[in-house]
C-alpha cells in the first residue's frame, strides 16, 4: 500500500503517513433526534430545548423517522451495507453540557456498515477510500467559557440534534488526500441533502487519526485531533502532526496515544488534559430503546429515489461529453454547478460550454465576489452566448466582450450583439476589400513577405482584424491573406 | 468476576460519587455479593442464542420529524441551580 509519492522525508530516512477520519454530520431535519424541539441553528438560549433534552427524570427518547431516513440514504450513497437491525447504546461520560451523562449513540451495531468513497487528486489520480461505518448520535449542549471569570454558561439547542457520525478506514496518505475526502464526502452530502455541509456553523466537522511509520512497518501509535471545521484546519492539522510526531521518533521518543486539540491562531496542535479514563465509555445498550428494525422495502424505496450522485454525473461527462475528469470534478462539487452545466450545456457544444464555465464564468463570479445561484449570467443564456460562438456569428474574442456587457448588465447576447454591431464579417466581398486596402497601405512589406521574411504573415493578419474592428472572421482572413500573398 | 478496592474507587470516580476510603472494603465485599448471585446465571446454555433487547416484541416506534416542543426556556431551566440571561450557570469547565 506504500506509495512513493506520499512519503514525508526525515532527517533519518522517508515515513509513511496514515489518517484515518471520523466525521460528524448533522442530520438536515426539522426537529431533533429523540424529542420534539426544533433541530435549527441559532435561537435564544435554551430555547430549542424540551425536557428530554435537558434530561429531566422520567423523560423518555422516541427516535425521529426522518432522521433514520436520512441515516438510510447517506449510507446508500456510500455504496454501503445498511443494517436492517441496529442498536442504541449510552456512552457514559460526565460534562456539563452533556446533561445525560451519557451521549446515546449506537456502538457494536450501528445502522450502516462498510462502504467507500472515491477520491479524484489533481495529479490525475484515484483512490477508493474504505468507510468502515455510518451511526446516528446526539449532539451535545455547547459551553461558554468567556462570559464569567470563574463560571461557565451552557446552552441546551444543540443538545439532542441528529448527527451521523462517519468513520473512514486507516486508508488516506496524506493531507492532499485528507482534504479531498472531506470534500468529497461534503459533495455527497449535500447532493443527498442528508446534512448542509456548513463547515463553519459545525454542521460538518472531523476528528482527525494520524500516524507515522517507516514504510512497510506496522501502524504506528496514533493521536487524535478533534473538531476541525474547516479543509484548511484539517490540512493544517495533519502537517503539523506529522512533522512533530517524526520529529519525536527521530530524537528517540515514543508517541502517546492521546486526544489533541488544535489551536486555530497558531496552526499547532496540543494534548489535552484530560485524565486517563476519560474513554472510559462503559458502553451498554440503552434500556428506554428497542433496536431499531427496518424493512428491506423501504430501504429499496430510499434507494429508488436517490438523485444521481457526483460519481454519476462525472462519469456522464467524462464518456458522453467527452469533458476532462479534472473539469468534470470541478462541475460536479456543487450540485448546483452540475445543474447549471447540464442546462447551459443542453443541445450545444458540451467541452466548450466546459471552458467558459470553468474560465470565464468563475473567473467573473470570484471577482465579483458571487455564487452561481446569484450568477447575473443564466444558464440558458450562457448556452446561447456559446451557440453565437460555434456558428460563427462571433468571434471567441469578441464573445469574451459580450459575456463581460452580459455580466455587468445582465443583456441577452443577441441584443448586445445588435446594438453593438459586432457580429462577426463573414462576407468573402467585405474581407477582401479590408485584406486589399491593408496591402496597398504596406507595399513595403508585401515585398519584404514576398522576399522570404514569412514572419511578416502575423503583422498583416493583425492589421486587417484591426482594420475590422475584430469582428472580421479569423480563418477566413487567415485563409484570404495566404492566398493573396502567395499569388 | 471480582471486584477490588480499586475497582470500587475508579467507579467512584466514574459515576462521580464519593466513596470515603474506609468503605471500599465493604462495598466491593457488597458489589461481590451481588455480582456472584448475578453470575448464577452463567450456568444457563447460551450458546448461538443472540440478545434479548426486548420480551414485548414491540418494534421501535418512530416519531414524526415535526417541532412540537421546546420555546420553554423558563421550564428547562425552573430547576437550575444558578442561572443568567437563559443560561445554565455552572463552575468553570474548560478544556
Amino acid at each position: 500500500m506504500s506509495d512513493k509519492a506520499n512519503l514525508v522525508a526525515g532527517r533519518s530516512g522517508p515515513f509513511e503517513v496514515v489518517i484515518g477520519m471520523e466525521v460528524h454530520a448533522q442530520v438536515v431535519s426539522e426537529a431533533k433526534l429523540f424529542s420534539g424541539a426544533s433541530a435549527k441553528f441559532g435561537g435564544g438560549p435554551n430555547a430549542h430545548v424540551s425536557l428530554v433534552d435537558a434530561a429531566m427524570p422520567g423523560m423518555l427518547p422516541v427516535i425521529n423517522e426522518a432522521c433514520v431516513r436520512q441515516a438510510v440514504r447517506t449510507g446508500l450513497g456510500l455504496n454501503a451495507q445498511i443494517n436492517l437491525v441496529s442498536v442504541f447504546d449510552r456512552k457514559n461520560y460526565f460534562y456539563a453540557d452533556l446533561p445525560q451523562g451519557y451521549q446515546i449513540s449506537q456502538f457494536q451495531q450501528p445502522i450502516v456498515g462498510e462502504g467507500s468513497i472515491r477520491i479524484d487528486l489533481a495529479d490525475g489520480s484515484s483512490h477508493e477510500i474504505g468507510i468502515e461505518r455510518l451511526h446516528l448520535e446526539q449532539d451535545a449542549g455547547k459551553s461558554l467559557h468567556d462570559q464569567h471569570p470563574t463560571k461557565s454558561y451552557i446552552d441546551l439547542n444543540r443538545s439532542g440534534v441528529a448527527l451521523m457520525e462517519i468513520v473512514s478506514r486507516p486508508d488516506l496518505r496524506s493531507a492532499e488526500q485528507a482534504a479531498a475526502y472531506i470534500k468529497k464526502l461534503r459533495s455527497i452530502l449535500r447532493y443527498i441533502g442528508s446534512c448542509d455541509g456548513n463547515m463553519e456553523e459545525g454542521s460538518l466537522r472531523a476528528d482527525v487519526n494520524v500516524s507515522v511509520r517507516r514504510p512497510g512497518a506496522p501502524l504506528g501509535t496514533r493521536t487524535e485531533t478533534k473538531n476541525l471545521n474547516s479543509v484548511r484546519f484539517i490540512t493544517q492539522a495533519i502537517e503539523y502532526e506529522v512533522q512533530r510526531q517524526i520529529e519525536i521518533i527521530e530524537d528517540g521518543g515514543e508517541i502517546i496515544q492521546e486526544t489533541r486539540l488544535f489551536d486555530t491562531q497558531t496552526g499547532m496542535t496540543r494534548a489535552m488534559r484530560s485524565k486517563e479514563d476519560a474513554h472510559d465509555y462503559r458502553y451498554f445498550p440503552d434500556p428506554d430503546l428497542l433496536p431499531l428494525v427496518l424493512e428491506q422495502a423501504l430501504v429499496d424505496e430510499l434507494a429508488g429515489q436517490l438523485p444521481e450522485l457526483p460519481d454519476q454525473i462525472r462519469a456522464r461527462m467524462t464518456e458522453e461529453y467527452g469533458l476532462s475528469s479534472y473539469d468534470a470534478a470541478v462541475l460536479t462539487e456543487e450540485r448546483e454547478t452540475a445543474l447549471y452545466y447540464e442546462q447551459a450545456s443542453s443541445g450545444q457544444d458540451r467541452k466548450l460550454v466546459a471552458n467558459w464555465m470553468t474560465s470565464e464564468l468563475f473567473g467573473a463570479l470570484n471577482k465579483a465576489g458571487l455564487d452561481l445561484s446569484a450568477s447575473p449570467v443564466g444558464p440558458e443564456q450562457l448556452g446561447r452566448l456559446v451557440a453565437l460562438v460555434s456558428d460563427g456569428t462571433i468571434s471567441g474574442r469578441i464573445a469574451k466582450d459580450v459575456f463581460a456587457e452580459m455580466f455587468e448588465s445582465g443583456g441577452e447576447p443577441e441584443q448586445i450583439i445588435e446594438e453593438k454591431g459586432l457580429k462577426q464579417v463573414s462576407d468573402s466581398g467585405a474581407i477582401e476589400a479590408l485584406i486589399d486596402q491593408v496591402l496597398a497601405d504596406n507595399q513595403d512589406k508585401v515585398d519584404d513577405y514576398r522576399g522570404g521574411k514569412d514572419k511578416l504573415f502575423g503583422f498583416f493578419v493583425g492589421q486587417v482584424m484591426k482594420a475590422s474592428g475584430g469582428q472580421a472572421n479569423p480563418g477566413m482572413v487567415n485563409q484570404m491573406l495566404k492566398a493573396k500573398l502567395d499569388a | 468476576m471480582s471486584v477490588d478496592k480499586d475497582t470500587v474507587k475508579k467507579i467512584a470516580r466514574l459515576a462521580r460519587i464519593a466513596v470515603p476510603e474506609d468503605q471500599t472494603e465493604t462495598l466491593a465485599g457488597e458489589l461481590n455479593g451481588i455480582l456472584n448471585w448475578i453470575a448464577e446465571l452463567e450456568q444457563v446454555d447460551t450458546e448461538g442464542v443472540p440478545p434479548l433487547a426486548s420480551v414485548t416484541g414491540h418494534p421501535l416506534p418512530l416519531r414524526a420529524d415535526q417541532v412540537t416542543d421546546g420555546e420553554q426556556p423558563e421550564s428547562v431551566l425552573a430547576n437550575a441551580p444558578e442561572q443568567a440571561s437563559s443560561f445554565f450557570v455552572v463552575p468553570k469547565v474548560v478544556e
